[in-house]
């Protein structure tokens, strides 16, 4: 492995097997009466967290306690990024403090490429504005991996806030990776220019996207990067672009319906697809732990060349 | 040892099993990944063969408890698999099947991650090969064979199932 997991793209096509194999095996850890290995004892980390995040931030505090690392969590609301430090003086300041791995969500794109090229500590990126977040991607490549078997040859679709998602990116980068065909769908605002160079194809028809899906994966309306407007109303974007059962019956019988988190109901899903027999958008959550496991324990150990 | 002498080594283990333990009453095989597994499954049909039923029988990965796993400078982690007990292994009589018994250190890892899982009545441990040079003060309660072998030597166990062949050869490294 790499020093840092920044992106996909970090991640050799072996490597990323590598993952979910590992995964497979810490999500037994799970399942145990003392949930905790004695893996990473001794070995700080630290989760440096600029944007709110629920589950991603629990899941990895949960992986880290769970190989016996000691961690921290910083949210940025009370952190001295509000007295005006930068993001590097910040990284700088902690690393100071010698932590083996930095965990990094941050609102601007390259924010952990910033870190890795100034820190030692091994940065992993938990989301980089609208770049990518390679944990959600790998988690959601075993979740599908675990219900397919298989990930070559699936027709996966991804509907919704494409422009802003860095979910999308880096599923996108992954799947096409795995061989999956990946088609991506939303309203024309919200299409990122050039993406069917990323061997994608593009359809703004929801219809054509899901038919004989194997796997229908829904991204967040994220209003909070919205500058200006995209689309009429929430209920017409609903109208248009929402997962309705009628759309999901267009998809294979064994379709299952995906969503990284945080939802909005009744904007892109509606709510009895959420809770529905082909969701598997808790089960997501549960192996996002045995990922983050697995990641932290494949770049915790020697790195070449040291 | 050849085929043969493997096959007569595991039914005296088994009988041995038998008579230290008075049957086979909340006894229960572990076999370490990756040949102690396939050795405590043909225990576990041998034991059934002379007793008549099953003896539960589970697998375990030691990787994550490893002593040496953050200190390699070179290359990358360990591959980590899955361990599956898929009873609970709290009051029962643990047999600890490993393939080889060398410096102790596997054996210690193990006997870390079965605590995990709950208090057992006692654990023992069944080796095939034990060639010596202990680390650790460990030691093993039903060996196949002891064979002494210098610290250049390696000892490799061949299995069937994993192997295709059963043998057990000394090479000079």
């Amino acid at each position: 492995m790499k020093k840092d997991l920044l992106g996909i793209g970090d991640l050799t096509t072996d490597e990323i097997y590598r993952v979910l194999d590992t995964a497979e095996a810490m999500r037994e850890i799970g399942q145990r009466p003392i949930k905790k290995v004695p893996t990473l004892r001794g070995k700080t980390v630290v989760n440096l967290f600029y944007e709110a995040s629920t589950r991603t931030r629990t899941s990895f505090e949960i992986a880290e306690k769970r190989l016996s690392a000691d961690t921290l969590s910083i949210a940025v609301a009370t952190s001295s990024a509000q007295k005006g430090e930068t993001l590097a003086d910040t990284a700088l300041n902690l690393e100071a403090m010698a932590p083996d791995m930095i965990v990094l969500r941050h609102a601007s794109s390259g924010a952990g490429h910033l870190l890795s090229r100034i820190c030692k500590s091994r940065i992993i990126n938990a989301g980089d504005g609208m770049h990518e977040h390679p944990t959600q991607a790998l988690l959601d490549a075993f979740t599908i991996r675990e219900h397919k078997k298989r990930i070559d040859g699936l027709k996966v679709a991804i509907v919704g806030d494409l422009l802003h998602s860095r979910v999308l990116r880096s599923n996108v980068l992954l799947l096409t990776r795995l061989g999956a065909e990946v088609w991506v769908c939303g309203p024309a605002t919200l299409v990122p220019t050039g993406i069917e160079q990323c061997g994608v194809r593009v359809s703004t028809s929801i219809a054509e996207a899901v038919a004989d899906a194997d796997v229908i994966m829904m991204l967040r309306i994220q209003q909070e990067r919205m500058q200006g407007a995209f689309f009429p109303s929430l209920r017409e974007y609903f109208h248009t672009f929402g997962m309705t059962a009628a759309r999901v019956a267009l998809a294979r019988p064994d379709v299952i319906i995906m969503h990284p988190g945080p939802m909005n109901r009744g904007v892109e899903i509606a709510s009895d697809v959420a809770d529905g027999r082909s969701s598997v958008i808790l089960e997501q959550v549960a192996n996002g732990v045995a990922v983050r496991m697995a990641v932290l324990y494949l770049l915790g150990g020697g790195r070449e060349g040291d | 040892m050849d085929a043969d002498r493997i096959g007569r080594t595991l039914t005296r283990i088994a009988h041995e099993i038998l008579e230290r333990n008075r049957g086979i009453e909340d006894l229960a095989l572990i076999g370490i990944r990756t040949r102690g597994v396939p050795l405590a499954r043909r225990l576990a049909e041998m034991l059934r063969d002379i007793q008549g039923h099953d003896v539960p029988t589970g697998t375990l990965d030691i990787t994550l408890y490893r002593d040496d796993l953050m200190r390699t400078a070179v290359g990358g982690q360990p591959v980590v698999r899955k361990t599956e007990i898929p009873f609970s292994i709290g009051d029962k009589r643990i047999l600890l099947v490993d393939d080889v018994l060398y410096t102790g250190r596997t054996i210690r890892a193990a006997l870390d991650a079965l605590i995990e899982f709950g208090r057992p009545r006692a654990i023992q441990l069944v080796v095939l090969v034990d060639r010596g040079h202990r680390e650790l003060p460990i030691k093993a309660d039903y060996v196949g064979k002891n064979v002494p072998t210098s610290l250049t030597q390696s000892v490799q166990v061949h299995l069937t199932e994993i192997d295709g062949r059963d043998e057990v050869e000394i090479l000079e490294s």
